[in-house]
């Protein structure tokens, strides 16, 4: 059985490792995709609508075209077709610069017949609404309904109930790096095309499909990517037009997405509201649970989330749908519909404790049947201080009250098949492993490097590191789910065995020791039966002579496991004069098995604890129900979280076994449901709608007043 | 043909929104010597004639001849910019994010203070000191801020690194030994998604106590 070996006999696997990128990042050397110059590269840009929904009637190119500078310019949506919300793509334009670009879209003209919107769930559901989606009634898709045991023998049970609304809003994933591509045809045949991507592959793939090309005739590059979250799975629209303005113009093309187009229409997270009513019996089993609720990704579907989450409810039933309102599509994004599940479960966990005069802690440890979570919440709450919470939620005095809260969550990452990779080891003792899996960020190239050096005895330096190229053609899937580091580490490892294999049995001969009787030690290889009969790594590789040996590996099961469980503790400071939050600290207790690389394990905790700060407390995306447009599609007005909002993090990578489970997206679920938590102990008042800003607080505490 | 009253996007043209506006905001975004807000301006900015001048930069310590436009940003230059001998400056250290000042990505030093390169004209950076981050290491040897960010993996997707190296060295230039509280403040003007502001405190903090 395949096996990691113990944490005693690693000398890299588990260790803090910094990254092998980090030179390049830190120095301005490493290229993303909006870094690549071409000779003679044109710069694309897409005129986008800024009407939300409309007919259009005429679209005039010809002032662009003329303009001096001005490469192509080509129409992206067909005359009488409708446009359904703001920022869709109209037509678009390559010229010599960027700024000529930019002229040249001012230059075209659209004649549009408006139509009817609507940008609010609110709205979208009103029963005079106009119909925007031809195939949903009332603008709803078919409700999902889930049911479990029987909801009314429960609340026949039920000592205590809660019923309650929350309520998410709509969150961009706001990429540092916006969606973008840099496209160029080396002849007719053959396409080569630097991508800000997760999936090199599945845009490979794309490509050839759309311009009809053999897939190994369309190289895609992601040497480094500016942050994706969810968002950058498929090339889009502007992937294949970038493409288009390359094959017509003979040049090569970049058109990266602007800030404004990147929260318009390349993805986000979609809202929730949920009314639910639960139940608990005196000794403080969940025993009912009933929830309704909506949300909308937009023009599409997959506003889904989750509910009942992580605590075990026996009688439940769970009614969803989606609401379509003319608005920019939803995208995964880190953890689809877990933050906002958790932070309405967590939230509603506390409201029945609450009623049962029972312990939020207690509570939880009666209801989650995750063993792995038992022990985070004694570890967690030690960490925390949990006995310093007010036992009377509010009860401080004085003008800054602080409070503690904690939520939950539960994620797979368990990998999966699909990743080719080969391991090659050189005569001159060089040593490289390629694979076509991608690092957005999360460091799986020094992953890759720790594993086949800890394999080989060397250092992670000694080892060149090949990801984010379609070419040699070694696939490996998109980075989503956290599965990048399940899914390619078994191969890696498995790759890396069998190079190894191969060079025992070329030098067992030389060492006169069979085969099983070597061992790496570190920079040498060794008889384990005589050690005074060791050769260096160099001197074993040097009997390869003109060769080389490349392996490949396999997925194997036993490597890697699904399921990561993690609870947070947060501590907020409430200003109750200006309804200022300040969160103090956030204990965040993290599973993932075996952390291959804790120093970038613990860095993944950190992003995802401050991108659900930012869910908790600052993001939303505002649109005006009037003109049907965002009012804040851009950095100061839409809220990410900055120096001043960030916390003291206790980031704890939680042991458990010894296989490879991701951990990109679980640390972002149980921030929100905490920090809620946390603000109702501080103040005695609940805010059951993210994001909690000083407004809100205000209003609540005036309220209760 | 299409009405061209109704037009779409920024869906009034250049030289309309200029006449509605006056010239006061002509001067504010177009250099004064080159051009003065006039109908010509406005042509030039809608690309019926561009008028471009030849400027001279100093960046990282080497001088560079560009042609630029008027509106032409310094980061546009760095990024992008030909040099009139016809190489590519390929400076593209520093990032274009959020495209208005707020993101701090672009930040390169000028004259040993941090600047946004997407606020500043080209033709306003002539005859200053212009670093960027490619221009902070000695050859081989980082600078402590770039040691201490891959110490600590201050970094992630590191698309807005270069802009927070940037920002932190200037930072040290002015308080070599900062608070948390104070390398807050001073890298307030910065923006990182992936996250990783705890890790970037404490590179900062050691990087302090190397400098």
């Amino acid at each position: 059985m395949a096996s990691w070996g113990e944490a005693s006999e690693s000398r890299l696997i588990g260790k803090r490792v910094t990254r092998l990128s980090g030179k390049d990042k830190v120095t301005g050397k490493a290229k993303y995709t909006f870094d690549i110059n071409e000779p003679g590269m044109l710069y694309g840009r897409i005129l986008r609508s800024e009407t939300p929904h409309a007919t259009v009637m005429g679209i005039d190119l010809s002032e662009a075209e003329a303009l001096p500078g001005v490469k192509a310019v080509i129409p992206l949506i067909e005359v009488g077709n409708k446009l359904r919300y703001q920022g869709q793509e109209i037509a678009a334009v390559a010229a010599e610069t960027d700024d000529i670009a930019k002229d040249a879209i001012r230059l075209i003209y659209v004649d549009l017949e408006e139509l009817p919107h609507v940008v609010t769930e609110a709205d979208a559901m009103a029963a005079d609404a106009p119909q925007i989606r031809e195939d949903w009634a009332g603008n709803q898709s078919e409700p999902n309904i889930r049911e479990d045991g029987d909801i009314n023998a429960g609340f026949a049970e039920a000592a205590v109930d809660v019923e309650a609304t929350y309520h998410t809003p709509v969150q961009t994933h706001v990429c540092l790096e916006t969606h973008g591509h840099v496209a160029k045809w080396e002849d007719d045949q053959n396409l080569t095309v630097w991508a800000s991507t997760q999936g090199v592959f599945g845009v490979r793939n794309d490509f050839a499909q759309h311009f009809e090309l053999p897939a190994n005739q369309v190289r895609v590059i992601t040497e480094h990517m500016g942050g994706g979250f969810g968002s950058k799975f498929g090339p889009g629209t502007e992937g294949r037009t970038a493409v288009e303005l390359a094959r017509i113009t003979g040049k090569a093309v970049k058109l990266m997405l602007t800030r404004k187009a990147e929260h318009l229409v390349a993805g986000n997270r979609p809202s929730m509201t949920q009314s639910v009513r639960a139940g608990a019996t005196r000794d403080g089993r969940l025993i009912a649970y009933d929830m309704k609720g909506y949300g909308t990704g937009g023009i599409s579907s997959g506003a889904g989330f989750t509910g009942p989450y992580v605590y075990h409810v026996p009688n439940s039933r769970a009614e969803r749908v989606n609401v379509a309102v003319n608005a920019g599509n939803q995208r995964a994004m880190r953890a689809p519909g877990h933050p906002q599940g958790a932070f309405a479960m967590d939230s509603l966990m506390d409201e029945l404790a609450e009623k049962l005069g029972m312990n939020p802690l207690e509570f939880r440890r009666i209801n989650d049947p995750n063993e792995v979570r038992q022990a985070q919440y004694t570890l967690g709450a030690q960490e925390i201080g949990w006995h310093r919470r007010n036992s009377v939620p509010g009860s401080g005095t004085g003008v800054e009250k602080r409070g503690i809260g904690l939520g939950s969550g539960q994620w797979g990452g368990g990998g999966g098949r699909g990743t080719e990779a080969r391991v090659t080891i050189n005569a001159d003792g060089t040593v490289e492993a390629v694979t076509g899996t991608q690092d957005i960020g999360t460091g799986v190239r020094t992953v890759i490097a720790m594993i086949v050096a800890e394999e080989f005895g060397l250092e992670t330096t000694d080892v060149r590191v090949k990801v984010g190229d379609s070419q040699p053609g070694l696939p490996s899937g998109g980075s989503g789910g956290s599965q990048t580091t399940p899914s390619v580490a078994p191969v890696i490892k498995t790759a890396a065995a069998a190079a190894k294999q191969k060079l025992f049995e070329r030098i067992a001969p030389l060492l006169e020791a069979p085969v099983g009787d070597l061992r790496v030690g570190t920079g040498t290889i060794y008889v384990v039966s005589d050690r005074t009969k060791t050769i260096t790594w160099k001197q074993a590789a040097g009997q390869l002579g003109m060769e080389s040996i490349s392996e490949g590996g396999t997925w194997e099961e036993d490597l890697r496991q699904n399921g990561a469980a993690g609870t947070q503790f947060a501590e907020v400071e409430i200003d109750t004069q200006t309804g200022a939050i300040r969160v103090v600290k956030i204990v965040a207790v993290q599973d993932c098995g075996l952390a291959i690389n804790r120093l970038t394990t613990e860095s993944q905790i950190n992003g995802g604890v401050i991108m659900g700060l930012g869910q908790a407390l600052l993001e939303e995306r505002f649109m005006d129900p009037v003109t049907g447009r965002m009012l804040n599609a851009n950095l100061e007005d839409y809220k990410v979280p900055g120096t001043f909002e960030i916390p003291e993090i206790k980031s704890i990578v939680f042991d458990t076994h010894r296989k490879v489970t991701g951990v990109g997206e679980p640390p972002c679920i149980p921030t929100p449901g905490a920090i809620a938590n946390a603000v109702y102990n501080a103040i005695g008042v609940r805010i059951r709608s993210l994001p909690i800003t000083p407004d809100k607080i205000l209003d609540a505490l005036a309220e209760k007043a | 043909m299409p009405d061209k009253e109704k037009k779409q996007g920024t869906n009034i043209s250049r030289r309309n929104f200029l006449k509605g506006v006056g010239t006061g905001t002509v001067a504010a975004t177009v250099a004064p010597s080159v051009l003065i807000g006039s109908e010509k301006a406005a042509d030039a900015q809608a690309g019926d004639a561009v008028a471009n001048a030849t400027i001279q930069l100093n960046i990282n310590g080497k001088s560079y001849q560009i042609e630029v436009e008027a509106r032409t940003t310094l980061l546009t230059v760095l990024r992008d910019g030909i040099d009139t001998s016809g190489s590519n400056i390929d400076l593209t250290g520093a990032k274009l994010i959020c495209d208005r000042g707020e993101c701090g990505g672009c930040t390169v030093m000028v004259d040993g203070k941090s600047v946004y390169a997407c606020m500043m004209l080209a033709i306003d950076a002539q005859g200053k000191q212009i670093t960027t981050v490619e221009g902070l290491a000695d050859g081989d040897d980082l600078h402590p801020v770039q040691e201490a960010f891959v110490q600590h993996d201050a970094l992630m997707c590191g698309f807005c690194t270069p802009g927070f190296i940037v920002s932190s060295a200037a930072l040290l230039n002015e308080n070599s030994k900062p608070t948390v509280e104070e390398i807050k403040v001073g890298l307030s003007g910065n923006t990182c998604r992936c996250g990783t502001y705890p890790f970037i405190f404490d590179a900062v903090k050691t990087a302090s106590r190397k400098s």
